[in-house]
């Protein structure tokens, strides 16, 4: 796979960045993320979850299904900080 | 994983890794860390990035001005292509009451006398500063230039880096079950890989570490409580400085990459160390925080998540050995400040391994204090 293909669009991370972390041995979704902020980006990855599992499989052979997924956390979609309690203080 | 080692370091967050860097460096050999899952999974990896010189004792001033130096040079101390984006645009702390103008005056004479920069400003200097904050019923704000942010999971990665170059084995998603002591000495460790014979232990497993002791049969008196955070999408770089309510109770920065994160300091939180978000953090965040900075009312929460505070009944942590098990050492208990503290307490740790005097004096960080009823008092924790 081309180096240059971005996996993470919210966050610009390329299957290289991955190639060269998982050669450090940060080989699972969870670290890459910490490192790269892939995930954490505003589409907390919807977007790039799969991709980078598949990426991931390409690399260290593992199966899909041995790759887990990252934590999702609320909110399930982003939301302004004044929803959650703004109203009171609007002019 | 291997049989022996000489020291066994349990927990790979900052001060387990930090740790093992300057044992290693110090010329202690064969040292190997065990985490139950990785480097920054845990408390490291859940904080709010913050460093800060503004304490109000002058141990906690002089250990903070430590790490601080040290993280300003950590690139030249372990060269790496990663760069723990440190933003020295400071910490504003509000003061709401004379009590806490007052407190905040002695606080910057003592970090003065020590020769940090900090100072007092009134609320139109502050607003200087931060021009979204809205100074209705501040009196006073304190404002140290070269606290700031650092990126956690960056700085824990490159102190687990400068190890393993001098020869610190890491060992991940390994869990300890047991620690066997014979005549008040640690043994071995029990893992869920194999048994580890050891000459030290050193307990650096953050909200774990009480569970860590008493395998060793001592108990420390420190419970781990849940506390969240929030994350919003990046926005334009609006903000320079921490900001600090006590009276709100909270702390918001912005961090290089353009996100806002933010706390607070919730009474009721659940004292355990399960990592779940509760459904109303999040109105309070905004309830406390969106009066003070109500520019955040329009960014998008896009994240909130769960860290452990291990916390003492001083909020001051535990350093040194243990008088019943000698070979075992805690640096543990940090309440919520064990990031920003790591580097020094690092350095005086492996002081304290190898018989060197210690560059700051923090006996009186000792397990036996509690025992002694010789609590410390710190004024300035969040």
């Amino acid at each position: 796979m081309d180096d240059k293909i971005i996996i993470c669009r919210c966050e610009d991370i390329t299957v290289g960045e991955i190639k060269k972390l998982v050669s450090m041995g940060l080989d699972t979704i969870e670290e890459l993320k910490r490192v790269t902020r892939c995930g954490m980006g505003s589409c907390q990855g919807r977007t790039c979850q799969g991709l980078l599992q598949s990426t991931l499989r390409d690399i260290t052979g593992k199966p899909v299904s041995e790759i887990k997924p990252h934590k999702f956390r609320p909110p399930s979609k982003p939301v302004p900080l004044g929803i959650f309690g703004g109203e009171h203080i609007e002019e | 994983m291997k049989s022996k080692a000489n020291v066994v370091i349990v927990g790979g967050g900052i001060i387990g890794a930090s740790i093992a860097y300057y044992l290693a460096k110090a010329g202690v050999e064969d040292i190997i860390i065990i985490d139950k899952e990785y480097p920054s999974s845990g408390s490291t990896g859940r904080c709010g990035a913050g460093v800060r010189h503004q304490w109000g004792l002058e141990m906690n001033c002089l250990l903070a001005k430590d790490s601080i130096m040290e993280f300003e040079r950590l690139h030249e101390e372990i060269p790496t292509d990663f760069d723990i984006d440190f933003k020295q645009k400071g910490y504003l702390m509000l003061a709401y009451t004379d009590k806490q103008v007052e407190q905040y005056k002695k606080n910057i004479k003592l970090q003065k006398s020590l020769g940090i920069d900090v100072n007092l400003l009134t609320p139109r200097e502050a607003k200087e500063i931060v021009p979204h904050l809205n100074t209705e019923d501040l009196l006073a704000a304190t404002f140290c230039p070269k606290d700031g942010h650092i990126n956690p999971f960056i700085a824990n990665l490159v102190y687990i880096i400068g190890a393993e170059r001098l020869g610190v084995k890491v060992q991940k998603y390994t869990e300890v079950i047991d620690v066997e002591v014979k005549n008040g000495k640690v043994k071995s460790v029990l893992t869920t890989k194999g048994r580890v014979e050891t000459n030290y232990l050193i307990n650096a497993a953050g909200p774990y570490s009480q569970h860590i002791a008493e395998m060793a049969g001592v108990k420390i008196p420190v419970y781990s409580e849940r506390h969240q955070i929030l994350v919003t999408q990046p926005v334009k770089l609006i903000q320079d400085p921490m900001v600090i309510s006590l009276k709100h109770g909270f702390y918001c920065q912005q961090v290089p990459h353009g996100s806002f994160i933010m706390g607070f300091g919730d009474p009721n939180e659940l004292k355990t160390t399960e990592l779940s978000s509760s459904w109303n953090f999040m109105e309070e965040m905004a309830e406390r925080v969106l009066p003070v900075l109500p520019v955040l009312k329009d960014f998008k929460v896009v994240r909130q998540w769960s860290g452990s505070y291990n916390m003492t009944p001083d909020a001051q942590p535990i350093l040194g050995n243990s008088e019943e098990v000698n070979n075992l050492y805690f640096a543990c208990g940090f309440s919520g400040h064990g990031f920003m503290l790591a580097p020094s307490v690092a350095k005086l740790t492996a002081q304290m391994l190898t018989d060197k005097p210690l560059d700051i004096d923090v006996n009186v960080l000792n397990l036996k204090r509690f025992a002694e009823d010789k609590l410390i008092k710190e004024p300035s924790v969040v």
